[in-house]
């Protein structure tokens, strides 16, 4: 049987998300996307349905996508995440938004630009599912797009324009930068 | 919701999880990819008063040709098994099914050996183990053994695995080189759990047919061989007759329930028409092999 204090007891964790390095204490049940939201204030990936059929969560976990509510806190020990927060920071793509420093990666720009999304909700779910189909898929077929986003419900938009978005974002990457994201 | 308390280990030796799942027995629940077990924390339905994360188990992760069987080490994830020469080339079932189990950033998290312990029966990987005749091995503190996935599967989420065992590797026979194969499943979303699906393997020179290996998913509490199929097959030959008579036979060999997703009824109805489905399109394929 267990002892009764091991069930509660924080751990320390340390991790990097979005290039930053971020120390933590976390109780072993603790989701990791509570503690993304939580503890660290990146409140970009969000909670939906915490089972893993809508993908709102859905995060790079060391450069594969992956539910951030289906995974402990504790398993992230020692991890390298990139969150939405982390796509727009590290392009030197298209135009700023107004106000922001931060230039909009391919992806987001594509969905800005064909009507990818309507209340957001499933976005950063949507952006980080095409980020990892595109990195190991750069050019892909529509029915190979819609495979690949069957991991993010959107209530709004009827996905035409999510598809559109990313086959717009995988030539504008293919003519810019040879398919790298 | 969120997952209750418990403890958390997270042993990075075969042997040291082996220890803690004896320490602990049934109470313990071994964590792999994650993509059943933390739904099932998260919605309470199940309490573990420990957690053991094998994730950190390398030893358990490889690919491998063995005396001329794969041998997948049971934490080796679904999208490690999509992207695996070896699978395309010699197990071509499998790696057709894989595509169909969950959605990309599930797989990359979800393990062929979590699927088959967790033994939902709508699941890919145990039909497929069940029709390409895979051996499992086991381990405890007290030793190794190896388990036909025939004899694994006993219940719906119900195998023979003792309470302080885990699977540590699937081995699998790869078909001869002249059968076809295919995996055929019905679901309301690409990725989803199937309504129904039917796995086939065939080996088939013109009418003759000499072997054929067929199971369904997602029709009763475990995958069902259909033999009593495959047999009609065998002993007829493929003609366009003798596979309806399998495909109607299939219907009546498996066991469905009916929930909110499809009655029983259309289940049976699917069984039958993807048993003809698989056929034909095994058929196909050993066509093309043999060409």
């Amino acid at each position: 049987m267990s002892e009764p204090n091991e069930h509660s007891q924080a751990r320390p964790i340390t991790l990097r998300v979005n290039g930053t390095e971020h120390r933590g204490q976390v109780e072993p049940r603790k989701l990791l996307v509570d503690f993304l939201r939580e503890d660290l204030g990146l409140t970009g990936s969000h909670v939906g349905c915490e089972h893993g059929i809508c993908g709102a969560c859905t995060i790079l976990i060391n450069g594969e996508s992956a539910r951030s509510c289906l995974m402990l806190a504790v398993q992230a020990d020692g991890a390298e995440l990139m969150t939405v927060e982390g796509l727009a920071p590290q392009s030197g793509g298209p135009p700023a938004l107004p106000g922001k420093t931060g230039q909009l990666h391919p992806l987001q720009t594509a969905f800005w630009e064909h009507h990818g999304l309507q209340c957001g909700f499933c976005t950063p779910g949507m952006l980080m599912t095409a980020y990892d189909l595109l990195q190991t898929n750069a050019a892909p077929s529509e029915a190979e797009i819609r495979a690949g986003l069957s991991a993010v419900l959107c209530r709004c938009t009827g996905y035409q324009g999510i598809v559109e978005a990313v086959q717009a974002a995988a030539e504008t990457l293919r003519a810019r930068r040879g398919g790298q994201l | 919701m969120k997952p209750p308390p418990f403890a958390y280990h997270a042993p990075t030796q075969l042997d040291e999880a082996l220890a803690l799942l004896e320490r602990y027995g049934d109470d313990a629940k071994v964590l792999a990819g994650g993509q059943s077990l933390m739904p099932l924390l998260n919605f309470r339905l199940s309490y573990p008063s420990a957690l053991i994360d094998i994730n950190h188990v390398a030893e358990l992760s490889y690919l491998r040709q063995e005396n001329g069987q794969v041998c997948i080490g049971a934490l080796t994830r679904q999208r490690a098994i999509e992207f695996s020469e070896l699978v395309r080339r010699q197990l071509p079932l499998l790696y057709e099914a894989t595509m169909l189990v969950g959605h990309l950033p599930i797989r990359t998290r979800g393990t062929i050996g979590g699927s088959l312990a967790h033994a939902d029966p709508a699941a890919e990987y145990p039909a497929v183990a069940l029709v390409l005749g895979a051996d499992l091995v086991l381990q405890s503190p007290e030793g190794q053994r190896s388990i036909s996935v025939e004899e694994f599967f006993v219940s719906y989420l119900t195998t023979a695995l003792a309470p302080n065992e885990v699977v540590t590797e699937v081995r699998f026979s790869p078909a001869s080189p002249t059968s076809g194969w295919a995996f055929e499943e019905v679901a309301r979303r690409h990725g989803d759990f199937a309504l129904a699906g039917v796995a086939g393997v065939i080996d088939a020179d013109g009418e003759q047919c000499r072997t054929a290996r067929l199971a369904a998913a997602g029709v009763g509490p475990t995958p069902i061989r259909l033999r009593a199929a495959e047999d009609i097959l065998v002993q007829e030959g493929v003609t366009e007759q003798s596979i309806q008579r399998a495909a109607a036979k299939a219907a009546e060999l498996v066991e469905p329930d009916s929930d909110i997703h499809a009655s029983a009824d259309f289940r049976r109805h699917l069984t039958e028409v993807l048993t003809r489905r698989a056929i034909q399109r095994a058929l196909e394929r050993g066509q093309e092999q043999r060409a």
